[in-house]
């Protein structure tokens, strides 16, 4: 049990060690703004401190956290769906690959439309509602989630179910044990592509359809030329795409891929 | 004493193509069988037909065994669990209490002689003997009464071949498994079991058997050379077992 606690205790600082560079990353983002925003100007671009404050009177404004509640809610609720309904189409299609085979055109038509077309498609179909905004996350989701299953699927080493087998583990042992435990490698970086996707795709149909959340304002603040708010809405929702994407599918992935570190010549060896 | 397994008229084919036709064999309690013929001869395929994975075409097979295992050319260990668990991950099915698994992990890790440190490591972080002796722990780890062994030590190198010859003696002798062990190296053969059995060619059937003198472990370097130079030489049923291209296989 201490043995445990010791290591996710040396994750936890190796991952905040790492974070060095994630801020250096930064460091280097902000200088380029502050340059851009020296050069162009306060209309083009405002300055990063100025930006910053509306940012964060916006995080402690009650009203403009219930906007972003909103759209992270929409956002999960679609990336939910999505991830669920990809899982399970893209595991069936692994497995049988008569149904990759019919996935796979559809594949390709329905990646063809732009994301865009959804929106209008389904603002048609469900109104300006949170219908709209789980439907076109659900659409624009779900492909790549299906991809990564069936291709972890597929490409599962047969040999260890075989293994299983000898061990007398049944059909539904060596799916739980063996073969979901393979499609983890490429399911977790899907998903949070698909994770990434939905808050973008969150933002864009609340904001075309006019459906409130952080979309809803980013376009008042565009209505109003308003550069500094609109800038400031989109900082709040890359900090809650971070927050869910570390909070949640990192962590998930950390616990399931965890020997992939000691194949590292870093890895902590115990 | 009936037969711990027993092979009655097996055939297979894969896609109307025939590997293998009317195989019988048996298999005495606690003998280790060598089964012996080159590649491509469907000494794979009898094996999974043997342990229950293949439903053969043709024929019956009759396990009198309690408890089975094999081990593969590959090691087939589960990447993301330390060698424990993938000790462990035989004896989630074997109907072991829980709390008695760690001494029943220990004791597979004992017999296959793996360091007690190398058991909390990965199997990205062992060697390729290491990684088979963590697959040998596996099979021994259900305390099982017949072991299939399928060309196990084939990609070892042969000083380490040897030395895990020598394990699955020792192991054979106190665990007391009966096994089928299948290999295409005749030495290897000559060392580890009390009888062999050439398989034919193209798979029809069982071309001969051949006793083996005293136990395997009993026997030495001298009669096990003495053995294979007899076979080899003066013996018919061994005169093509090692001069098959399998690529001409129809
Ligand atoms: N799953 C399979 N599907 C089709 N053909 C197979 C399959 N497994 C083995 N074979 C064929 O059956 C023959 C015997 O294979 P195998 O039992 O692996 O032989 P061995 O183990 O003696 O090398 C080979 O020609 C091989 O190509
Ligand atoms: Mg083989």
């Amino acid at each position: 049990m201490t043995r445990i606690l010791a290591d996710r205790a040396a994750r936890l600082l190796d991952f905040l060690w790492s974070g060095w560079a994630g801020l250096a990353a930064l460091a280097l983002l902000f200088a380029c703004w502050q340059a851009g925003h020296e050069t162009w100007g306060d209309f083009i671009l405002p300055d990063p401190l100025a930006t910053l404050g509306a940012t964060w009177s916006l995080a402690i404004s009650s009203e403009s956290r219930g906007l972003l509640l909103l759209t992270a809610q929409r956002a999960l609720a679609g990336f939910t769906l999505a991830a669920f309904s990809g899982a399970v189409i893209g595991i069936i299609a692994g497995y049988a690959p008569a149904v990759m085979r019919l996935a796979r055109p559809l594949l390709t038509v329905v990646l063809g439309v732009p994301p865009i077309a959804w929106i209008v498609l389904t603002m048609m179909w469900f109104g300006t509602s949170g219908a709209t905004v789980a439907a076109t996350i659900l659409i624009s989701a779900t492909p790549v989630v299906f991809v990564a299953a069936a291709e972890g699927i597929a490409s599962r080493d047969r040999g260890l179910g075989t293994m299983a087998e000898v061990f007398r583990y049944g059909a539904l042992g060596r799916f739980w044990f063996i073969d979901l435990r393979q499609a983890a490698a490429p399911l977790f970086p899907a998903l949070a592509l698909a994770l990434g996707t939905s808050f973008k795709v969150a933002v864009m149909a609340e904001m075309l359809a006019n459906a409130g959340g952080v979309g809803g304002a980013l376009a008042r603040a565009r209505a109003m030329l308003d550069v500094p708010q609109a800038l400031a809405w989109v900082v709040l929702a890359v900090i809650a795409l971070v927050v869910v994407e570390y909070g949640l599918i990192r962590p998930m992935q950390a616990e399931i891929e965890g020997w992939r570190r000691a194949a590292q010549p870093w890895g902590v060896k115990k | 004493m009936s037969a711990a397994l027993e092979l009655h008229r097996i055939g297979h084919a894969y896609f109307g193509q025939s590997v293998l036709n009317s195989i019988d064999l048996q298999i005495a309690p606690g003998e280790v069988v060598a089964l012996v013929g080159p590649s491509g001869s469907g000494k794979s395929t009898l094996a999974h037909i043997a342990a229950g994975l293949v439903e053969p075409r043709e024929g019956r097979v009759t396990p009198g065994y309690a408890r089975h295992a094999m081990i593969f050319q590959e090691p087939r260990l589960l990447p993301w669990a330390t060698a424990a668990q993938n000790i462990g991950f035989a004896l989630r099915r074997a109907k072991l209490p829980r709390r008695l698994r760690p001494a029943r992990v220990a004791e597979a890790a004992r017999l296959a002689e793996l360091e007690p440190q190398d058991l909390a490591k990965y199997p990205v972080e062992l060697s390729g003997g290491m990684r088979q002796r963590v697959a040998i722990a596996r099979a021994l780890a259900v305390r099982p009464d017949f072991i299939f062994f399928d060309e196990p030590f084939t990609a070892l190198d042969v000083a380490l071949k040897r030395r895990m010859q020598d394990l699955v003696i020792a192991a054979a002798e106190e665990a007391q498994f009966a096994a089928l062990f299948i290999t295409h190296d005749l030495v290897e053969a000559l060392r580890i079991a009390h009888r062999i059995a050439v398989l034919d060619l193209r798979g029809r059937g069982i071309a001969g058997l051949r006793i083996l003198p005293g136990d395997p472990g009993a026997r030495d370097e001298a009669t096990t050379f003495a053995l294979r130079q007899r076979f080899l030489t003066e013996d018919p049923l061994f005169r093509h077992i090692h001069d098959v291209d399998e690529r001409r296989r129809p």
